[in-house]
């Protein structure tokens, strides 16, 4: 089969035109790096099926990171199998810095490969001043150059037709001459306009300053904050809440009449009632809690947060909060960048452990991911928190948030200590700011949503059965004896409470019906949620850790998992 | 014209790069992104306490560490 490999800079747009080449869907933003793993499609070509594959962006074909690595990678693997002829390479440039791109595509020429040129964002040239005369390029480096616009879809039938005669560049350099040629090529192909500065170009000077950039920071993490709030409590408050509450409980209520009310299938399909009714967080039913808890508790917050982190994603905001908080992360050991990992991990810590390869070396990423397992709470976690202390008021909320600022700060500088290397210095290109292109962000959006649903609803259940297993069985009373001089030793929380800890490695969500009813104290009550965030991340980012870290230093990373929970957990029981 | 390095540009500046120091990793590593010799750059920002340098040259805003910053020689224009 043919094989067609989308490759070109970071942030060039490539995963755009190859979700139009093939109809896969993948996730792309506007900053370096968000295609860390190749994607895979297919598309016709000739009548053939051909595969389509979206390369992580390169600057160079001579890796200096791990994403770089994976590119060259996959060129050479690539280039191995199959023979050069049934290879082609879409170079994807952007046209408004054909300078800077070019020097991946004449590195590319001289590997010898049909090559077909793609001038990407053609539509921005206009505004910014840049003339490019397509044909001059063409006849120079001797191979097709197509102007397109992926996000709008223009000039991509014009690269599936031109895809038919990709050719080999007969253009001609000489080694360590890479950049006197290009300077050659741009002065024959490009011409610059002068303009005046747009507005997102002051926004952009103004939001990397380092005087007006923190307050602007400051006023845009408040502003998503409470448009993730609000967003998140009007959905369940006008939505799901009435959906379950006035519809599905009444309904449930029929079907535990006709179970007979308790036994063991009513247990787990119902589970207990509660006052004579259902308790949608303490019944622990499949159909009841095992539904409520990710839909009308986790989901809701999934789709506001993720829907204003996309908007920050697309608009170029990240990296130059990242630039900002340099100086800072430095002091936990990882440089400014590692806050794109760290956001995502808000809203599933599973993309966030994906993400931690936009860093450059092991320690960074053992750091980060380490950090945000214990320490950044994922939607699910917060909610659960809401859960568990929410009644108690914003004091309780902030002891619970603060005392895990507090842990992500001091396991960072002493990681940063005791590890050896240093953490490199941050090194990123900071792109323009645009603006979202809505039709982009909503299918994006519902990506993720649609990932949450299918990764956690089948876990929660799953975690739900496993609890009225566990119960019916009297193992949680045996594992509660067992636990006891730690749980309540060091923690303070009933010996039941173990349970909650048990299940919360399946999910963390589900643990909250089952300490609520325990009847705990707010003071155990913030022990607690702060112990279920930290002790160990849920089995699918445990999961993904093994497969990013390896083995041998996940199990590093859980060991300091579990001891820093002990003394943080054992600190909060004494002070409180 | 003596020559400074990126860190005591201020911002605003503009200049051309004559030297950038350092191995040929790093240097590789700088130029991909097209801070090379001969080019012109502009200074955008930098954050305080030895927090990183932005500069553009030629589209392309890129950031980069004090550190880094310092190993690139810049002539005054």
């Amino acid at each position: 089969m043919r094989k067609i490999l989308l490759m070109g800079n970071p942030n060039v747009g490539k995963s755009v035109i190859f979700s139009r080449l093939t109809g896969v869907h993948v996730i792309a933003s506007n900053y370096s790096g968000t295609t860390v793993e190749f994607t895979k499609g297919y598309m016709r070509l000739e009548g053939e099926r051909a595969e389509v594959i979206d390369v992580p962006g390169t600057y160079t074909l001579e890796p200096t990171s791990m994403a770089e690595e994976v590119a060259v990678k996959m060129l050479n693997d690539t280039l191995k199998e199959n023979d050069n002829n049934d290879t082609i390479v879409i170079n994807i440039v952007d046209a408004t810095n054909l300078e800077r791109n070019l020097s991946l595509t004449l590195q590319l020429i001289k590997k010898g490969i049909p090559l077909v040129i793609c001038l990407n964002f053609w539509d921005e040239t206009k505004h910014t001043g840049v003339h490019i005369d397509i044909e001059k390029l063409e006849r120079i480096l001797g191979i097709p150059v197509v102007p397109t616009c992926g996000i709008t879809g223009e000039g991509i039938k014009e690269l599936v037709s031109r895809l038919k005669e990709p050719k080999v560049s007969t253009y001609q350099y000489k080694d360590g001459g890479r950049w006197s040629s290009i300077g050659k090529i741009i002065s024959e192909v490009q011409k610059l306009t002068h303009r005046h500065h747009t507005i997102f170009e002051r926004i952009g000077d103004a939001s990397i300053h380092s005087i007006t950039g923190i307050p602007i920071a400051i006023i845009v993490l408040f502003l998503s904050f409470k448009i993730v709030r609000f967003i998140g409590e009007s959905l369940i408050g006008y939505i799901f809440e009435p959906l379950f509450e006035n519809l599905w409980a009444p309904l449930m209520m029929k079907l535990s009449a006709l179970l007979g009310s308790s036994g063991f299938i009513h247990d787990v399909l119902i589970g207990k009632l509660i006052d004579g009714g259902i308790d949608f967080v303490e019944s622990m039913g499949l159909l009841t809690t095992g539904l409520f808890v990710p839909i009308a508790m986790v989901l809701p917050y999934i789709v506001a947060f993720y829907l204003v982190l996309s908007f920050l994603e697309d608009s170029g905001y990240l990296p130059r909060l990242g630039v900002l908080l340099d100086n800072f992360m430095h002091k936990l050991g990882i440089h400014g960048l590692a806050i794109i990992p760290m956001l995502l991990g808000i809203g599933c810590n599973v993309p966030g452990a994906m993400a931690t390869r936009v860093l450059e070396t092991k320690r960074e990423r053992f750091i980060a991911a380490t950090l945000m397992a214990i320490a950044i709470p994922c939607m699910a976690q917060i909610a659960m928190v809401f859960g568990l202390v929410g009644k108690y008021g914003a004091s309780a909320l902030m002891l619970v948030f603060g005392t895990l600022f507090i842990v992500w700060v001091i396991l960072g500088v002493l990681m940063n200590l005791i590890l050896k290397g240093e953490s490199p210095e941050i090194f990123v290109e900071i792109p323009p700011y645009r603006f979202p292109y809505f039709p982009a962000l909503l299918k994006k959006l519902w990506m993720r949503v649609l990932w949450f649903l299918k990764e956690a609803v089948p876990l929660v259940l799953l975690g739900v059965l496993i609890v009225n297993i566990l119960y019916a069985l009297h193992i949680i009373e045996f594992i509660g004896k067992l636990a006891a001089p730690v749980v309540t030793g060091i923690l303070g929380l009933p010996k039941d409470a173990i349970g909650a800890l048990v299940v919360g490695f399946l999910r963390k969500d589900v643990a909250v019906g089952m300490l609520v009813p325990l009847g705990l104290t707010m003071n155990q009550m913030v022990i607690a949620s702060v112990v279920l965030t930290m002790y160990f991340p849920c089995v699918a980012t445990f999961a993904m850790l093994i497969k990013e870290l390896g083995i041998v230093d996940m199990l590093k990373s859980a060991g300091i998992m579990i001891l820093s929970t002990l003394i943080v957990g054992g600190i909060l029981n004494l002070i409180l | 014209m003596e020559n400074i390095n990126l860190t005591q540009m201020k911002s605003g500046e503009e200049g051309i790069i004559v030297a950038i120091q350092g191995g040929y990793g790093l240097r590789r590593r700088i130029e991909s992104l097209g801070i090379r010799v001969g080019a012109k750059i502009r200074k955008i920002s930098s954050q305080f306490m030895r927090g990183p340098t932005t500069v553009q040259v030629g589209n392309t805003q890129v950031a980069l560490g004090f550190g880094m910053a310092q190993k690139i020689i810049i002539e005054r224009i």
